[in-house]
Order: C-alpha cells, then sequence, then structure tokens
C-alpha cells in the first residue's frame, strides 16, 4: 500500500468508524421501531463505505463494487421485508414502540 | 484529499442528522442526504457503478419506502412532538461530543496501516467481475430478491386479512 492510499485508508477509516459510531448509538438507544430500521441503514452505509475504500486502496475496486452491489441489494431486500413486518405489528398493537410490543416476548 | 476529507465530514454530519432528527421524516430524508454524500464519494474512489446503484437505490427508492411506511402509521400529537423532541434532546445531547471526541482520539492516534502490498488486480473491470468471478454472488441477489418479494407479498396478505 503506497503512502498515499494509506492516509486515504486512514481518514476514511476514522470517518466509517464514526458513521458505525453514530448507527450503534442509534440502534441502541431508540424505542421505535422504524428509527432502529433508520440506524442499521447508517451501519450499512458505513460497512459499504469501508469495501470500496478498501477496494480502492488496495487496487481491487472492481471487485469492490461488485461486492458493494451486492451489500445493497441484500440491504434493500432486509429493510423492505422489515418494514412490512414493522407494518404488521403497527396494525397489530397500533404502535411501533418496542416498549409497546409485547407479543413476542417468551 | 481535502475534498474527500470534507466529503467525509459530511457523511458524519449526515449520519447525525438522520439519528438525531425529531421527526422520522426528516430522518428519512437526511438518510437520502447521507446517501448522496456516500454516491460522491464513491464516485471520487472510482467506483461509478456502485455510485450509481447507491445513488438510484439507496437514497431514492430506501427513502421512498421508509417514507411510505412512515406515512402508513399514526402522526405525534403536538403534545406527544414536544415531548418526544425534549426526550431526543436527553438521548442524544452527548453524541455530537461523543463523535467529535472520538474524531480526535482516532486522527491523533495516527493509526499505523502497514499491510503487506497486495496481489495484482486480475480483472479491473466490474462488469467482468460480476459476470465472470462473482456469479454465484448474482444468483444469490436474486434468490434474495424474490424471498422479500415472496415475504411482502404474504405481509400484506395478513394485513389485507386483518382488515
Amino acid at each position: 500500500m503506497t503512502s498515499e492510499a494509506a492516509s486515504l485508508f486512514s481518514i476514511c477509516g476514522i470517518g466509517v468508524v464514526l458513521a458505525l459510531l453514530v448507527g450503534f448509538y442509534g440502534l441502541l438507544t431508540t424505542r421505535n421501531l422504524i428509527r432502529t430500521l433508520i440506524a442499521v441503514e447508517i451501519l450499512v452505509k458505513g460497512a459499504t463505505f469501508l469495501i470500496i475504500v478498501a477496494g480502492y486502496c488496495v487496487g481491487q475496486i472492481a471487485l469492490a463494487q461488485a461486492l458493494a452491489i451486492t451489500l445493497i441489494i441484500i440491504e434493500v431486500a432486509v429493510i423492505v421485508v422489515a418494514l412490512g413486518v414493522v407494518l404488521c405489528i403497527h396494525k397489530q398493537s397500533d404502535s411501533i414502540d418496542t416498549k409497546t410490543v409485547e407479543n413476542l416476548k417468551g | 484529499m481535502t475534498l474527500i476529507i470534507i466529503l467525509v465530514a459530511l457523511l458524519v454530519v449526515a449520519a447525525l442528522v438522520t439519528v438525531m432528527a425529531a421527526r422520522i421524516m426528516w430522518a428519512a430524508i437526511a438518510l437520502a442526504a447521507t446517501s448522496a454524500v456516500l454516491t460522491i464519494l464513491m464516485f471520487r474512489l472510482d467506483a461509478p457503478l456502485a455510485a450509481v446503484f447507491e445513488l438510484s437505490v439507496c437514497a431514492g427508492l430506501i427513502p421512498a419506502i421508509f417514507i411510505s411506511t412512515i406515512s402508513l402509521t399514526r402522526r405525534l400529537t403536538p403534545e406527544n412532538l414536544a415531548q418526544r423532541k425534549r426526550e431526543k434532546l436527553r438521548q442524544y445531547a452527548l453524541l455530537p461530543l461523543l463523535i467529535i471526541l472520538a474524531a480526535v482520539v482516532l486522527v491523533r492516534s495516527h493509526l499505523a496501516l502497514d499491510f503487506p502490498p497486495p496481489p495484482p488486480a486480475q480483472e479491473t473491470d466490474v462488469r467482468n467481475v460480476l459476470w465472470n468471478l462473482r456469479h454465484i454472488d448474482l444468483v444469490g441477489q436474486i434468490v434474495v430478491l424474490m424471498g422479500a418479494a415472496f415475504a411482502v407479498v404474504v405481509l400484506l396478505k395478513e394485513l389485507k386479512r386483518d382488515k
């Protein structure tokens, strides 16, 4: 890895760590199911960015793009199904607050 | 490099706004902005195909799905909204400080990146990688999309039956 690539990786790596921190904080503090999914989205964006930066820095950007595209497709599928589940929960309990959703508790 | 630093800072700020927005609608819009910033970063890092996917799917489709879902749920009353704003202020007051602190620590730690030199790139065209090297991924993507479509159909049927 050249020094320029290493410094680029450091800068972007800091951004990735901060984005993941924001996502985890949002995931841990919110009780709203839609906000939870939004926080998951932030986490996935951090992961996508890390894949692209790593691919760029090691000269495998084509492979990184292929992996990022796969990740984006999986992200869409997960979010769409999760939002469908959220809508069902809202229909059942008239709320999307995790405190009021008690049907799944063992 | 300066542009990359600015874009990375913008990405973190957009992510912060997304998590801290008082209304979920604003959070969904800020999520689209985060994706847009990530798209520019991807273009700068020579990943145009992934950037186009990010722009059309993550900045366009996903916020649209979020907004339609939000519009199907109940709106907050003004009293609830005021209470939610107070709660969020209490929950997230420390988050920007935490992020700034983490950024300072990370910048000062001078991450030692001493990776071994990578092997030479075998394939530089993303189309060849997708169709020749990673074609099993494409099959997986199709299966995941079909599974998601099937799951959504089942969930919507459940919703209709409940009505």
